[in-house]
């Protein structure tokens, strides 16, 4: 790989030993994937932040990287944590689990990186442009930027995250390359599409199908960002799906080269029998909303649905703290909270310790949430839309 | 035999050898470095000190922070040594500083030789 003079120096150690490390590991993925070079990045979202996930030495590595003074170069955001950070008492999170989320944060905080905790940056502050070069992590926020926004990113593991925000770099290759982002495989969509839970199906079944390929879809009629959202994140949890186009709605849509793909068709069959499979609970004891993070539509209509209403069992959203700002303003919380629910910021249903928390059977309208939850979580899961989960809790 | 520098820096010692892929988060204990996944063909063996020698990583991508954690605890392999080194183990190992090299034809090497890893050049030798 072509290295400026200047990044002959900092994998020389002129520039610490941190950066020396961190540049080397960009180095080294560049040369396995046959990078030509470094490129700058506009923004970062690093995973590995959940105390769940990283356990001890990720904790102790990250702190040992603060305390040599790492700083970022480049706007960085994390991906959720394993509780509410500011009311982690009230939804009964561990003490000695929160005690060591709080360390993760301090350490991130330490090295300049913004302690936001979404997997939805580009509905916080974080929101790149079309065809900006980017290092993210999230498999559903690497989904959304590359796909709705037509940013560019692979999908980072936390380290090599956290590597591009010190360096202000990334390596070129993959879906930085415009010939690597055209469709591989075409999917007829031939259903109604209503609730956002019908695209997290529609993408949980295509994931399943085409594993790491590029999807160009074809007879999507409509879809707001929420549920191209539901979309992205199903293919990205069931298969490996970090770019997708939708004909007349995705940006790089009319761009692309399309013709002569191998065509998978999808109805409303495939539709129905992806809420069968993902069903294997009954009666939910909770209800969690908001995977990906709820934007404040979601909230919203959550809010309308609840309003004077008294639930028997609770509901959960999930969504980041700074649209839990927005709502709390606009009168949503109160709402929400009165009939029983909470708002839920900074973390979500698959990185926190539900399992520890005494629930078994969590109701969900995210495919995504429905991929992971019985693994990650030991839950049995109850997938439906919005309206039937609501109902199911009254 | 001649591959390619993952990770830099010099190692000697006794091989470990697996024929299946190894995944470090769940698959390895971060305090003992002993390998606990059930039915792994080096399930209850320890790692710390060898030349743990597998064909490619596999599962989470938290697997480089355990390989990380493995080094700070001082159970770490001594170096490691792939056909084909992919990106969990890749960044582990350079976060780590524990030598490494890929693109061997692991098949030549047994539990048990004497290796000689310059992972400064991208040499391996084993010694009979």
């Amino acid at each position: 790989m072509y290295l400026t003079k200047e990044e002959e120096k900092i994998l020389d150690g002129e520039k610490g030993e941190v950066l020396e490390r961190m540049f080397r590991l960009l180095v080294r993925l560049g040369d396995i994937y046959g990078a030509d070079k470094m490129i700058p990045v506009g923004s970062v979202q690093v995973a590995g932040v959940s105390y769940k996930s990283i356990g001890d030495p990720g904790t102790e590595f990250l702190e040992d990287m603060a305390s040599k003074g790492a700083k970022v170069k480049v706007l960085t955001y994390l991906n959720p944590a394993g509780m509410d950070l500011e009311n982690w008492k009230d939804f009964d999170f561990p003490e000695d689990f929160a005690k060591n989320q709080l360390r993760i944060m301090n350490a991130f905080k330490k090295m300049g990186i913004v302690v936001t905790s979404t997997c939805t940056p580009y509905l916080a502050g974080n929101l790149p442009r079309f065809r900006e070069h980017i290092a993210w992590s999230e498999s559903s926020a690497v989904s959304f930027s590359n796909s709705v926004i037509g940013a560019r990113t692979n999908r980072e593991g936390g380290p090599s995250a956290l590597a591009a925000a010190l360096c202000g770099v990334t390596p070129n290759y993959g879906l930085h390359l415009w010939e690597n982002r055209q469709p591989t495989i075409k999917i007829k969509v031939d259903a109604d599409l209503v609730f956002n839970s019908d695209f997290g199906a529609l993408g949980y079944y295509v994931g399943k199908q085409v594993k790491n390929k590029i999807p160009y879809f074809t007879g999507i009629k409509k879809a707001d960002t929420d549920q191209l959202k539901s979309l992205g994140a199903a293919m990205a949890a069931s298969g490996a799906v970090a770019l997708y186009h939708v004909e007349g709605l995705t940006p790089e849509a009319d761009l692309v080269e399309k013709e002569g793909l191998e065509t998978i068709s999808v109805g409303k069959k495939e539709i129905r029998e992806t809420y069968d499979n993902l069903n294997s609970g009954k009666k939910p004891d909770i209800v969690i909303l908001g995977c990906p993070h709820s934007s404040l539509r979601e909230i919203s209509r959550l809010a309308e649905k609840l309003e004077g209403k008294h639930l028997k069992k609770p509901i959960w959203i999930c969504t980041s703290r700074m649209i839990k700002e927005a709502a709390i303003r606009m009168g949503y919380d109160e709402i929400i909270t009165k009939a029983g629910g909470s708002i839920v910021a900074d973390t979500c249903m698959v990185v926190s310790p539900i399992e520890k928390m005494g629930y078994k059977i969590t109701g969900v309208n995210s495919g995504k949430a429905a991929n992971y939850l019985p693994g990650f979580c030991k839950q049995e899961v109850v997938f439906a839309n919005i309206d039937d989960l609501v109902e199911e809790m009254l | 035999m001649k591959g390619r520098t993952i990770s830099p820096g010099k190692a000697e010692g006794e091989a470990i050898v697996s024929p299946e892929p190894i995944g470090f988060y769940g698959g390895i204990d971060i305090k003992t470095g002993i390998v606990i996944e059930k039915n792994h063909p080096l399930e209850g063996k320890k790692i710390a000190g060898k030349i743990l020698v597998f064909p490619c990583g596999k599962g989470s991508t938290v697997g480089s922070y355990v390989i990380y954690g493995l080094k700070k605890n001082g159970v770490a392999p001594a170096g490691i040594i792939n056909r084909e080194t992919e990106t969990i183990v890749a960044t582990g190992v350079i976060l780590a500083g524990i030598p490494c090299v890929d693109q061997i034809d692991i098949d030549k090497i047994k539990t048990g030789d004497r290796i000689f890893l310059d992972a400064d050049k991208g040499m391996i030798e084993i010694k009979h």
